[in-house]
C-alpha cells in the first residue's frame, strides 16, 4: 500500500547484476533493466533475492533479435482437446512444441512490482538521476543521499483464483461495504451470420451453419500491454475482410447453408470466449446448437507466411472417424480450389500432427466436428514474439513510407495488407463453396485498401477518420491516439470488442433509410424483418466543407454474447475444465523517483529532537519552580500585578 | 524521510512549546483559554495577510519569477505588520476582558496579570505560527524520500524545524516586550519589536543558504530573550540568587503558591 522503495541501479550488462545481488552496500535495490537482458535466467536470479524491491524494464527498440515470448511453450495446455482421454500422444505438446521461444515468465509469481518503461525520455530521466547520485566515484561506495524509486502496484488478491474468489464472495455475502479482491476476466464475443436469424428462438435443427472463427485478444507480461499484431489482429482483420467480400456476392441470401462469423474474446486465457459459447450451445442458451454446425474454419496466425504458403491443420483423432474424414477432405479441397489464381499456396500439414492452440479445440471437446485451422506455420510458430509487447506492427512487417500525414497513412496499402487480403479472398471463396454456392467465385475479392485501413486502425491509431465515421454518436472514450491494446480486461466491452462490432456492422450491414428514432427504437414500428436485424445509429463521416457529420442507420446481424468462463457461473473456481483466470483489484499504479537519506541522518534527527524535548522540559520545570525568584523586582514580594 | 525524521523535527520545533504548555499552561484553565484565543488571533491575521497577498498576485499577476518574488516579499512584510496589529488588538481585548472578569469574580486583584497574559499570548501566537509553518513540511517528511532531486539542500527538514523553534520562542519574547511597552507607553520598544520581527522574516529570504537565515535568527532570539527577561522582572542579581541558592529554594519552592 505504501509502495516498494529501493535505490536505483541501472543494469545494462550481466555484470551489473552482481552489484545488486551481492556487492551493493545499500539494499534493497530498484533495478532498471535494459530490454535485451529481460530473460528468464535473469528474472529467476532476481526472484530468489531479497535485495530487490522492484524492477523497471526499458522496452528494447528495436525488438530483441533472438525473439521474446513470456507465454508458455505449450499455450493453453490442458484446456484444449488433447488430454489423456483424447489423443494422449498429442497432449502437453509431446508431439509439437508450438511456442519454443516461450519462457513462461508471464506465469511466474514475483513478489516485487515490475513496471515497463515505454517512453525513452522517462528512462533517460531515471538514468540521469542514477548517474548524478548513485555511481561509485573512483571505485569507492556512493554516498548518501542516493537516487531512489518507489513503485506503487499493490494487488489486493493473493495466492490463486480459488482463494481470492472465496474471499470476495464472503465479503459480498456478509459485509455492508464489500471489498472484493478480484474479478473474473470477462467480455463479449462478437458474432454475425451471413443470412439473418431470429436470435430469440433456436434455428431449425435441419439448418446447417459453417462457423468461421478468430480470436481478438492477446496478452503480454505487462498489464494492458497487448499489441497482438500477429497473434490476433492480423487474423481478425483477415476474417473481417472475408466477411465483407462474402456479403458483396449477390446471391448469398439464397445459399443453402448459413455462415457464422465469430470473433472470440479471451482465447489467450484458456479459451474463455469459445468455452462459453460451447457451454451456451450445450445448455441451449444460444440460437445455434452444436448439431447445427456443419464445419468449422479457424484463422490462426496468418500474417507471416513463408514464401506465401498457408498451412492447413486438422485434428488427427477426429479424422479417424469415418463420417468426419470425408467432410474434412471436402473442406481442404474447397480451400485448395479457392487458392488457384491467388498468390496463396495452401498445403496440408502431416496428418498425424495435432491442432495448434485454437478455439476449434473447444468445439471438438464437446462434439466431433469437421474443421480446419489455417496458419502460417507448419510446426512451431513463425511468431517469435508470441504474446509479448513486441508483437507490434513491425512484427508483421507493416512499413509505411516517411512523411505521410495520418490520413494518407490510413489509406496507404501496405504489402502486409495485400498479403492478408489474398488470404481473405481464399477464405471467402472457400466459404462460398462450402455453403453450397454454385456460381463463379473469381468475382469474390477482398479489398486490400479496407484491410490496410483496418490494420492501421487496430495497430497504430484507433482515432482515425474511418473509425470515427462508423461508431455511435456519444462514445467519447472509445477512440484514442495511443497504440491500441487488445487485452480482455475485467470491465465489460473493451474498445477492441466494440470496434470489431462496429467494423463488422459497417462491412457486412446495409444502410437503411430510417430516422434516428426509428433506428434507435426498432420495436416501435412493427415489421417481421426487424426481429432478425440489429440497428445501429452511426455518426457518419464529416463533410469536407462543413464540420458536422451526416449520421445514418445501419442494419446488420452483428450480435454480442457474453464471454465469461462457465467456471464462474457454476462457482467452480478451481475448475480444470473451464478457464478460471481472474485479475486482482488494485487502486494505485504509479511510480516516482526522489532522493533518500541515510539511516544515520534520520536517527540523528530523532535523537536531537528527543534531546531538545527533554532539555526544554527540564529547563521549563526549573524556571517555573524558580519563577518567583527570577522574575521579582527588588521591593516586590511576589507576582506583580499591574 | 520516514517516521524518525517526522518525530525528530516535530520535537525540535515544538519541544520547548510543548514543555511550556505542560508545565505552565495546562494546570491553569484561564491561561489555556487565553492561549487558544491568542492562537486564533494569529490565525485571523494570517487570513487577512494571505487575502492581501492573493489580491496583489491577481493584480500584479505575471509569470515573471522576480515579480513573484517581490510580491512575496511584499506579502511577508504585510503579514508581519498585520500580526503585530493583531497582537495590539489582542492586548486591548485582554485589558477589557480582565476588567470584566474582575467585576464578575468579585475579587480585588486581577485573576491574571498582564505579564502572564503577555507570556501566554506570545506562546499562543508562537504555537499557531509554528504549526502553520511546519505542518505541511512534516507531512512530507513522513514519506520515504528527502529533498534534493532538483538540487536543493537535503537539510531542508532540519533547518525548517530549527527556524520554527526560533520563531516560536521569538513570539513569546515579542509578546512579553510588546505588552510591557504598551502598558508603559514605551513606543520605541514597540517599534523595535516590529523591526526585529521584520528583520527575522526578511532574513528567511536567504534560504536555501540556511546559515544566512538561521544564524541571524538565533542571534536575534538570544537578544530578545535577554530583553524579555529583563522586562519580565528578571535581573542579574536574581539570576545569581537563583543559581547559587538552588538547593534551599528548590525545596521550599514546591510549598509556596505561585
Amino acid at each position: 500500500m505504501s509502495g516498494d522503495t529501493g535505490v536505483i541501479h541501472v543494469v545494462e550488462k550481466e555484470q551489473d547484476l552482481k552489484w545488486v545481488l551481492t556487492d551493493g552496500p545499500h539494499p534493497p535495490y530498484m533495478v532498471l533493466l535494459e530490454g535485451e537482458l529481460f530473460t528468464r535466467e535473469l528474472m529467476l536470479q532476481l526472484k530468489g533475492s531479497s535485495r530487490i524491491s522492484g524492477l523497471a524494464v526499458a522496452i528494447s527498440k528495436p525488438s530483441p533479435a533472438q525473439g521474446f515470448s513470456p507465454g508458455l511453450k505449450c499455450p493453453n495446455d490442458g484446456f484444449g482437446v488433447y488430454s489423456n482421454n483424447y489423443g494422449p500422444q498429442y497432449a502437453h505438446c509431446n508431439w509439437t512444441v508450438w511456442n519454443p521461444l516461450g519462457n513462461g515468465l508471464a506465469y511466474e509469481d514475483f513478489n516485487f512490482p515490475i513496471f515497463l518503461l515505454e517512453d525513452a525520455n522517462e528512462t533517460q530521466v531515471i538514468k540521469q538521476c542514477y548517474q548524478d547520485h548513485n555511481l561509485p566515484q573512483n571505485g569507492s561506495v556512493p554516498e548518501y543521499p542516493l537516487c531512489a524509486m518507489q513503485l506503487f502496484a499493490h494487488m489486493h488478491a493473493v495466492t490463486n483464483t480459488v482463494t481470492c474468489m472465496r474471499r470476495s464472495s464472503l465479503q459480498t455475502a456478509f459485509s455492508l461495504n464489500p471489498e472484493e479482491v478480484c474479478d473474473a476476466l470477462s467480455d463479449y464475443n462478437v458474432w454475425s451470420t451471413l443470412k439473418p436469424i431470429n436470435t430469440s428462438s433456436k434455428i431449425d435443427p435441419m439448418d446447417e451453419v459453417i462457423i468461421v472463427a478468430t480470436r481478438i485478444d492477446s496478452h503480454s507480461f505487462f498489464w494492458n500491454v497487448a499489441p497482438g499484431a500477429e497473434s490476433a489482429v492480423a487474423s481478425f482483420v483477415t476474417h473481417l475482410a472475408a466477411a465483407e467480400a462474402l456479403h458483396k456476392v449477390p446471391d448469398v441470401q439464397k445459399l443453402p447453408r448459413n455462415i457464422m462469423f465469430t470473433f472470440f474474446q479471451g482465447e489467450t486465457f484458456d479459451y474463455i470466449g469459445s468455452s462459453r459459447m460451447v457451454y451456451d450451445m450445450q445448455m441451449d442458451k444460444f440460437p445455434i446448437r452444436l448439431d447445427n454446425i456443419h464445419s468449422f474454419l479457424e484463422l490462426s496466425q496468418v500474417a507471416l507466411r513463408n514464401s506465401s504458403v498457408l498451412w492447413v491443420h486438422t485434428d488427427p483423432v477426429s479424422r479417424r472417424n469415418e463420417s468426419i474424414q470425408p467432410q474434412v477432405k471436402t473442406l481442404v479441397e474447397a480451400l485448395i480450389n479457392s487458392s488457384m489464381g491467388a498468390n496463396v499456396t495452401l498445403q496440408e500439414v502431416s496428418q498425424s500432427q495435432p491442432l495448434p492452440p485454437s478455439s476449434f479445440q473447444r468445439f471438438l471437446r464437446a462434439k466431433q466436428i469437421p474443421g480446419v485451422v489455417l496458419a502460417d506455420h507448419r510446426t512451431s510458430f513463425q511468431n517469435r514474439y508470441y504474446q509479448s509487447m513486441y508483437d507490434t506492427a513491425e512484427n508483421i512487417l507493416m512499413k509505411y513510407p516517411e512523411g505521410l500525414s495520418p490520413e494518407e497513412t490510413l489509406d496507404y496499402v501496405t504489402d502486409t495488407a495485400k498479403s492478408l487480403a489474398e488470404v481473405a479472398t481464399v477464405v471467402a471463396r472457400a466459404l462460398y463453396q462450402l455453403a453450397g454456392g454454385t456460381g463463379n467465385t473469381s468475382a469474390i475479392q477482398a479489398d486490400p485498401r479496407m484491410v490496410s485501413r483496418m490494420l492501421y486502425g487496430f495497430l497504430i491509431k484507433t482515432n482515425n477518420s474511418w473509425f470515427q465515421s462508423i461508431i455511435k454518436q456519444d462514445l467519447k472514450g472509445l477512440l484514442g491516439d495511443e497504440l491500441p491494446q487488445h487485452y480482455i480486461a475485467v470491465t465489460t466491452l473493451v474498445n477492441t470488442t466494440q470496434l470489431v462490432q462496429y467494423v463488422l456492422a459497417n462491412l457486412t450491414g446495409t444502410v437503411v433509410n430510417f430516422t434516428k428514432e426509428e433506428c434507435l427504437n426498432p420495436e416501435k414500428t412493427p415489421n417481421p424483418e426487424k426481429e432478425m436485424y440489429v440497428y445501429t445509429w452511426v455518426q457518419g463521416s464529416r463533410d469536407p466543407n462543413s464540420t458536422s457529420r451526416v449520421p445514418f442507420c445501419v442494419q446488420s446481424t452483428v450480435h454480442l454474447t457474453k464471454a465469461a468462463s462457465p467456471a464462474f457461473e457454476l462457482k467452480q473456481w478451481g475448475s480444470t475444465e473451464y478457464s478460471t483466470w481472474t485479475e486482482s483489484r488494485w487502486k494505485d499504479i504509479r511510480a516516482r523517483i526522489f532522493l533518500v537519506a541515510s539511516k544515520e541522518l534520520e536517527i540523528i534527527t530523532l535523537v536531537v529532537g528527543i534531546a531538545i524535548l527533554i532539555l526544554s522540559l527540564l529547563a521549563t520545570y526549573f524556571i517555573n519552580a524558580k519563577a518567583h525568584v527570577l522574575f521579582s523586582s527588588p521591593g516586590d514580594g511576589g507576582a506583580v500585578a499591574y | 524521510m520516514t517516521a524518525a525524521v517526522f518525530i525528530g523535527c516535530s520535537f525540535i520545533a515544538f519541544g520547548p512549546a510543548l514543555a511550556l504548555c505542560v508545565c505552565t499552561i495546562a494546570a491553569e484553565p484561564l491561561r489555556l483559554l487565553f492561549l487558544i484565543a491568542g492562537g486564533f488571533f494569529w490565525l485571523v491575521s494570517l487570513l487577512l495577510s494571505s487575502l492581501v497577498w492573493f489580491i496583489a498576485v491577481q493584480i500584479g499577476g505575471s509569470n515573471n519569477a522576480s515579480v513573484k518574488k517581490n510580491l512575496l516579499i511584499f506579502g511577508v512584510m504585510v503579514s508581519v505588520l498585520l500580526q503585530e496589529v493583531f497582537r495590539f488588538a489582542y492586548y486591548k481585548l485582554l485589558k477589557k476582558a480582565n476588567k470584566g472578569l474582575m467585576t464578575i469574580s468579585q475579587e480585588e486583584t486581577l485573576p491574571i496579570s498582564v505579564r502572564q497574559l503577555s507570556y501566554v499570548s506570545g506562546l499562543g501566537f508562537g504555537i499557531m505560527s509554528g504549526v502553520f509553518s511546519l505542518v505541511n513540511i512534516l507531512t512530507d517528511s513522513l514519506g520515504p524520500g528527502t529533498v534534493g532531486i532538483y538540487g536543493d539542500s537535503p537539510q531542508y527538514f532540519l533547518s525548517s524545524a530549527f527556524m520554527t523553534l526560533a520563531i516560536v520562542l521569538l513570539h513569546i519574547f515579542w509578546g512579553i516586550v510588546f505588552f510591557d511597552a504598551c502598558e508603559k507607553k514605551k513606543w520605541w520598544a514597540l517599534a523595535l519589536v516590529i523591526l526585529s520581527h521584520l528583520l527575522v522574516s526578511g532574513v528567511t529570504f536567504q534560504n536555501p543558504q540556511y546559515e544566512g537565515s538561521l544564524v541571524p535568527s538565533y542571534i536575534i532570539m538570544m537578544l530578545m530573550a535577554t530583553w524579555a527577561f529583563f522586562t519580565a522582572g528578571g535581573s542579574l542579581r536574581n539570576l545569581k540568587l537563583c543559581l547559587m541558592c538552588r538547593d534551599k529554594d528548590f525545596l521550599l519552592a514546591n510549598q509556596r503558591p505561585r
